[in-house]
């Protein structure tokens, strides 16, 4: 394993992004997102979770996916290029990088997306413990291990003042070799973690959400959950907005639509879409969810059901907690969860 | 995790005394409630329910005697309810709604614009002093949160204890208020059929104080200001869809018929439309409730656009809050003789 003192990290930034693209949380106008490296970004590794997941570096809001322009009397059609330049993303937490997992299982199966598949090619995952998890954490739920993010490329952890480094996969190992002389080697670094991750895993233990019981929720009880009477009181108070959708590291519903550019053709483009838009899925035919509680019903039957029933029973929430903290009406994946529990219950 | 919030609700009652008094208010507003809705003068009743956590009650419908084992009323119901009654107005029979003062402004408006019925609700004003952010409390560096005391309306403390798993927080009730309870209309229901607690003054500081301070910005740094704030912005339509001034039936951005309809959200159009497009649209409508700023995911100070118009309507027209009355005229759709010009704009600068 590795070391690097904490405020040794402006150089290992410096370093990386003289090379590639790097992501990491930065705090604009108050609030802490993942964005490009620069020498002015306000870095911040403090902050638990950005408000928008890191979902974006590899399945961006909206990119567009080809230009038609109007060539005289012909239609010139320009495809937009792959991702073709590495890049890293640092600082995401061990939730954010079970979430691309979620996505991969969506993306990177036939159809190929070539868009999200080469950025996954490109992109390596510098994940970083979570040291102070927090009430809205449920990742546990999900078998994430906040104090172990063992499923990036290089997982680090930040201890008295100190960054930890210990590289994962391959694509890790190359990134470490090129920052090396950054790095000091540290023999004695493992006890020291896993000190640290057993006071996380303590702390962990602590929180309220982390046994929240996921039983009665798998790919086969479709028409029972989807039938259960309660979607008829839980969906009530949603306000129809998509924060929860668009703040989530596994929401990967995205619309197609075109952008006329006057002049410079017509771009075609994909944005992120919510479940919870009126417009949403909307074909020829019309809407197949007219009312918001089929499309409040529709994203939690996604994520416990839906995606379990075609992916071996993995879920599609990872406990990350930002619908938790983000809802303006204080609705969320637990409270439902919660909700059909008590049911259970008092039948 | 239902022992959890058992030990925390019983960890907030102990540190506290007066434990009967606390929550006095909370307990008259539930029997009237169930009064009301015993002999069926109300068909149901809206209000918040306690969440699972110490700040995040809901918007939540109760009908049934034992539902209001869960009816809440505390410093974090910042909800304004009034939004929900245009729902509530489609169903059969009244609906006894709890609204705070400045709720109460969002509802006459919406009385106004004859998006509500007033006959369809039982308006109970219930008191208020300050509403909470949670937000701002986490800003402290405060997490891991347990159980809050202090926030109850009756509690005369300034002060919130917070015990959270890394060791007990205290935070000033002050500091840790929304924005809006700063600027606050005042302690008057607008309308209700009757109030249930007392209300306390929370107003500190000036309403157009941030307003001007834009207002002296130079172009260059105000459009600077504004891109840097608007590009956070996700358009998840949170603020949209909480605002009761935003009723459409069917939002002009949501509409496929034209090429209005977005969810990209791409900085050039979010800059220049949709926050400025919605804040001319609520202009003279809105009440300042604050519910866009609240709710915002990404701290976008949405309310200083809807500032700026209300200190120019009042500057131009005379002061006017809007919702503070049912009359009709209202400066923006009353025509007189001596209406301000719109090349005042130009002249002003």
């Amino acid at each position: 394993m590795y070391k690097i003192a904490k405020e040794n990290l402006t150089a290992l930034f410096q370093k990386i992004a003289s090379e590639q693209e790097l992501y990491l949380p930065v705090k604009t106008a108050g609030q802490t997102n993942f964005g490009v490296w620069t020498e002015d970004a306000q870095v911040d590794l403090d902050t638990l979770k950005t408000v928008k997941s890191p979902k974006d570096a590899f399945f961006p809001q909206s990119e567009t996916l080809y230009t038609c322009i109007r060539d005289g009397k012909k239609l010139k059609i320009e495809p937009e290029a792959l991702k073709d330049q590495n890049f890293v993303v640092f600082g995401m937490r061990g939730c954010d990088v079970k979430g691309v997992e979620v996505l991969d299982r969506v993306f990177l199966v036939d159809p190929l997306d070539t868009f999200y598949a080469a950025r996954r090619d490109h992109g390596t995952i510098v994940a970083l413990a979570c040291h102070e998890p927090e009430e809205t954490c449920f990742c546990k739920v999900f078998g994430v291990d906040a104090a172990d993010p063992s499923a990036a490329d290089v997982a680090t952890w930040i201890i008295d003042g100190t960054l930890y480094w210990k590289a994962l996969t391959e694509k890790g190992e190359a990134l470490t070799e090129t920052v090396k002389d950054l790095l000091e080697e540290d023999n004695s670094a493992d006890e020291i973690v896993e000190k640290e991750k057993a006071s996380v895993r303590d702390i962990v233990e602590k929180l309220p959400y982390m046994h929240l019981s996921l039983e009665g929720w798998n790919g086969d009880v479709l028409m029972e959950k989807f039938e259960d009477p309660l979607w008829d009181e839980l969906y009530k108070p949603c306000l129809a907005c998509g924060t929860c959708t668009f703040v989530c590291p596994t929401c990967q519903c995205y619309d197609i639509k075109d952008y006329d550019a006057g002049r410079n053709g017509v771009q075609r483009y994909r944005c992120w879409d919510s479940c919870m838009y009126s417009d949403f899925t909307m074909m020829a035919h019309g809407n197949n969810r007219k009312s918001q509680k089929e499309r409040f019903r529709q994203r939690f039957m996604h994520k416990l059901v839906y995606y379990p029933a075609n992916n071996e029973g993995m879920y599609s929430c990872v406990g990350c907690g930002r619908c938790v903290e983000k809802c303006p009406a204080s609705l969320n994946i637990v409270k439902v969860i919660k909700a059909f529990q008590k049911q259970g219950g008092e039948q | 995790m239902q022992e959890f919030v058992k030990a925390t609700s019983q960890a907030g009652a102990s540190s506290h005394l007066a434990t009967a008094g606390q929550r006095e208010s909370q307990t008259r507003v539930i029997n009237r409630a169930k009064e009301l809705l015993a002999d069926g003068t109300v068909a149901r009743v809206l209000g918040w329910k306690a969440g699972d956590l110490p700040y995040n009650p809901e918007p939540a419908y109760f009908e049934k005697e034992e539902d209001f084992a869960d009816f809440v009323y505390n410093g974090f119901c910042g909800a304004n309810l009034s939004k929900y009654m245009i729902e509530a107005s489609k169903l059969e029979g009244k609906t006894l709604v709890c609204l705070k003062p400045c709720d109460t402004y969002s509802f006459q408006e919406l009385m106004k614009e004859h998006r509500v019925d007033r006959d369809k609700a039982y308006i109970i004003g219930v008191g208020c002093k300050g509403k909470l952010d949670i937000e701002k409390i986490k800003a402290m560096g405060i997490k891991g949160i347990q159980s809050i005391s202090g926030a109850e309306l009756e509690d005369e403390a300034e002060t919130l204890t917070i015990q959270t798993i890394y060791g007990e927080k205290t935070c000033a009730y002050k500091d840790a208020m929304l924005e809006r309870c700063h600027v606050c209309k005042g302690k008057d229901h607008m309308i209700f059929d009757e109030i249930i607690g007392e209300s306390k003054e929370t107003k500190d500081a000036d309403r157009f104080t941030e307003v001007e301070k834009i207002e002296a910005m130079s172009p260059e740094e105000k459009f600077a200001f504004f891109q840097k704030e608007l590009s956070k912005c996700i358009r998840c339509n949170a603020c949209r869809n909480v605002c009761p001034a935003c009723s459409c039936r069917k939002c002009v951005f949501d509409s496929n018929k034209f090429d209005s309809a977005q969810k990209a959200n791409v900085d050039s159009f979010e800059e220049k439309m949709f926050h400025i497009i919605r804040a001319f649209h609520v202009a003279g409508r809105c009440t300042d409730c604050g519910e866009c700023s609240r709710v915002c995911p990404q701290g976008i100070p949405l309310h200083l656009f809807n500032r700026k118009f209300i200190k120019d309507i009042d500057e131009l027209y005379g002061e006017y809050q809007a919702g503070a009355d049912l009359e009709p005229r209202t400066p923006l759709t009353d025509y007189r003789f001596e209406d301000a010009e719109p090349g005042i704009v130009a002249e002003r600068g």
